[in-house]
């Protein structure tokens, strides 16, 4: 005891679950929840696992869990998404040992498709939700969502939000528990989940979410801070540090347990306190419950739905305090591009060149649709660009994509593409996907995965072939190309997507952002041969600038030599010199 | 002790979370209450993207609001420019002089803003310093980021020494020498 360490909300989660005694962690990457992996794999005592989806991790710590030992699963907000079959019903078989399900939420939209409130999801899966507001918090938190899954036989969701995850703070380091692993016995009323079962169950389900209400009110998670009556303010998660910095002599009660609410602490305060505010991030979820029991309260008649909150923004809504400060309207806007390098940006160079459409993905290559590439139409969910192709085509006819294809990354691809490629298989279609492959999982900051050969705890294993996998689904037509040598992926792709079947064009070169990665050399420019034609700006690299002459400029310290530029100046105008070995 | 706010701006990729960690290690050995908030994930493709720096003896929200920086340090000339009204009225921006064009100078949709630093300078206390220049002069342009720590240290807390031993617990351990060199050049500029 006594040591500090300061420490990110998904490091300290990490923390809490070691010393908690948590035996298996299973987790698909995704931001802002993917820290939480990256920390548990560090320690020894803990087994810890990528698998290729949400789903597949869930389903590894609820058997975990029937075994008899803690586990736990994490993933971002739409992860729960795929993973919410297992869990809905495993909501009803309950748990062994401790399981606890780590959901990060992205409110602002920092890097996801949308901005959905996992305690909505937690209210229909009759799951109960902790959220802290700060990183030591998280530890503690963490720990305290491993008793009450065994206390109350329940899988318990750890909700925290962008700001929480990528925000350090100084945590307090304890030991880890020893928490002998529980007996397994066969039961089968409660771990079979057939009618006559589950019937039971969630009869089951329902009072334990009830005695869990009752019990919430005195849960030490649930804190009361009385001071000036006049006004009081139920808050959770970080929203409570905003509340603090702006109205430090308010009354709060701050909230860690946010499903199920505790009815009876609530009305006490809400009857002490003259005028109450409810400042949550995203949904009204505990203002419609407060006021479905008659308490008068003012929320989201003053406060958005939308993005994070801040303290500027209580200042300006609440206390109706002007904050004067003057944004610079004027600076050109920086939106995140592929960077020098990237193997997406050659791929899709060629794409833009043929005029073609492409269903998208999710991942770094998700960048495609903005200028200059305007190549992605559509982007979804995770492996939807192979199955909203193959709708297109049932819809249209395969005449009507013969100038589309589906782009999709290698993990991605292995998350839940390979299924939709098995659906084009099965159901006869035509059209053509090209998996992005750069040996990585790439967006969330590369994490392995089935196909790079390592694992989360970096021990070599087999590589799953993704040639391999799409013959052995029947497809005839698979090819592998350099992600670089535009002009056989141009044949390649002019050739497949006329053909009357399906294909797969597997592009490969590694992410330029691998630790592995090191540049073949550098471009630079030969300012005499130069015809100012803009042909090397087209695809939108950020080392190449243009000049005011329309001469263009490379930047050396970001270039990474890919020669994308190179190849596509006629001119020979760019010159390229070799890294010595 | 009244709570201090940082905020590092810059282009994703820059490295501007290796500044926060040492400036988090010096805070945090300080005996300060501290909290820190960076942003991951797509944003760090080249994005625009900000880390806040928060210390006192109790923090609470980790983000720098509008008008309360008392220090923020610009990877970024443009970057400067927008995030500059997150200063207080004597607050100090120090300044990388480098251009990065955004995608939407590249193509063509927007124009790099001129006299970024002299108007900046007009109504603010600027400390420029080009960066890449004093990084190339050691012969290593990577620890430029740490060239710029050096400047900005001057408008904070804690002695050379201090900085100096928490660079050397922060970087690698091969990158300590050129690491702490770059410090100087920008400390003592």
């Amino acid at each position: 005891m006594g040591k500090t360490k300061i420490m990110l909300g998904n490091e300290a989660i990490a923390r809490g679950a070691y010393e908690a005694g948590v035996k298996v962690s299973a987790a698909y990457p995704g931001t802002p929840s993917t820290e939480v992996s990256e920390t548990i794999a560090k320690y020894d005592e803990v087994y810890a696992e990528w698998s290729p989806n949400e789903k597949v991790a869930a389903e590894v710590a609820i058997g975990a869990s029937l075994s008899g030992v803690r586990a736990m699963v994490s993933m971002k907000h739409v992860g729960l998404n795929v993973a919410s079959d297992p869990l809905y019903t495993c909501s009803y078989i309950g748990v062994n040992g401790g399981l606890v399900v780590i959901v990060a939420d992205d409110p602002g939209i920092y890097s996801s498709q949308n901005e959905q409130d996992t305690r909505m999801i937690a209210r229909a899966a009759m799951l109960p939700v902790l959220e802290p507001s700060d990183s030591e918090e998280a530890r503690v938190f963490t720990k305290r969502a491993f008793e009450l899954s065994e206390e109350y036989d329940t899988p318990v969701i750890l909700r925290t939000t962008t700001r929480l995850s990528h925000s350090q703070g100084v945590v307090n380091l304890c030991d880890r528990e020893n928490i002998p692993d529980k007996p397994y016995e066969r039961n089968m009323q409660k771990n079979v989940m057939m009618p006559a079962n589950a019937k039971s169950r969630h009869i089951f389900v329902e009072q334990r979410l009830k005695r869990m209400a009752e019990d919430a009110s005195s849960f030490d998670i649930n804190k009361t801070e009385y001071n000036d009556t006049s006004v009081g303010v139920i808050t959770s998660g970080i929203a409570y540090q905003y509340v603090k910095e702006v109205m430090p002599s308010a009354s709060v009660l701050k909230l860690g347990c946010v499903h199920p609410l505790p009815k009876k602490l609530i009305c006490e305060f809400a009857e002490k306190v003259d005028k109450l505010y409810i400042i949550e991030e995203l949904e009204p979820v505990i203002e419609e419950q407060v006021k479905s029991w008659g308490i008068e309260a003012s929320g989201k008649d003053i406060f958005t739905v939308q993005g994070e909150y801040s303290a500027n923004m209580i200042r300006e809504k609440l206390l109706k305090e002007p904050v004067l400060y003057t944004a610079d309207k004027d600076a050109p806007a920086r939106p995140p591009i592929l960077c020098p390098g990237c193997p997406h940006r050659s791929v899709y160079s060629v794409l833009k060149k043929l005029k073609i459409h492409a269903a998208g993905d999710i991942g770094c290559y998700t960048l495609g649709a903005v200028a200059p590439l305007n190549v992605v139409d559509t982007t979804v969910c995770m492996g939807a660009s192979i199955s909203t192709l193959h709708g297109m085509e049932k819809a249209k006819g395969k005449d009507y994509i013969k100038n589309w294809v589906a782009t999709i990354g290698d993990s991605t691809f292995l998350h839940t593409g390979v299924n939709s490629l098995m659906n084009m298989v099965y159901n006869k279609a035509t059209g053509t996907v090209i998996i992005l492959d750069n040996s990585t999982t790439g967006m969330t900051g590369h994490q392995e995965h089935a196909a790079t050969g390592r694992t989360l705890k970096n021990e070599e294993t087999y590589a799953i072939n993704l040639y391999e996998l799409c013959k052995a689904m029947g497809i005839e037509h698979v090819y592998e190309a350099d992600a670089f040598d535009i002009d056989e992926l141009e044949k390649i792709i002019k050739r497949e997507t006329q053909r009357d079947a399906v294909s797969v064009i597997i592009t490969k070169a590694p992410c330029a952002l691998l630790k592995t990665f090191v540049p073949k050399g550098k471009c630079h420019t030969i300012p005499d041969k130069c015809v100012k034609c803009g042909q090397c700006l087209v695809p939108g690299c950020p080392a190449i600038t243009r000049n005011e002459d329309n001469t263009v400029t490379i930047d050396d310290t970001m270039c990474n030599g890919c020669g994308l530029c190179m190849k596509r100046c006629k001119f020979g105008a760019i010159g390229f010199v070799p890294n010595e070995k | 002790m009244e709570t201090k706010n940082i905020m590092i701006v810059g282009v994703g990729g820059q490295g501007t979370l290796l500044t926060s960690r040492v400036l988090g290690g010096i805070i945090t050995k300080a005996g300060y209450d501290v909290k820190l908030s960076e942003v991951h994930g797509m944003a760090q493709r080249g994005g625009s993207v900000v880390t806040f720096v928060r210390y006192g003896d109790k923090v609470y929200e980790p983000i720098v609001e509008e008008g309360q920086a008392d220090v923020l340090i610009a990877f970024e000339k443009l970057e400067a420019r927008r995030y500059a009204h997150f200063l207080k009225k004597d607050g100090v921006l120090i300044v990388n002089d480098q251009e990065i064009a955004p995608m939407t100078v590249v193509t063509g949709s927007a124009k790099y803003p001129e006299n970024i630093l002299e108007d900046l300078k007009k109504d603010r206390k600027v400390v420029a310093i080009d960066a890449m220049a004093e990084a190339r002069k050691l012969g290593n342009t990577k620890c430029f980021n740490v060239v710029i720590l050096g400047v900005a240290a001057k408008s904070m807390d804690f002695t050379k020494e201090q900085w100096l031993e928490v660079i050397s617990e922060t970087v690698p351990a091969k990158t300590v020498g050129i690491n702490q060199k770059a410090f100087i050049a920008g400390f003592e500029k």
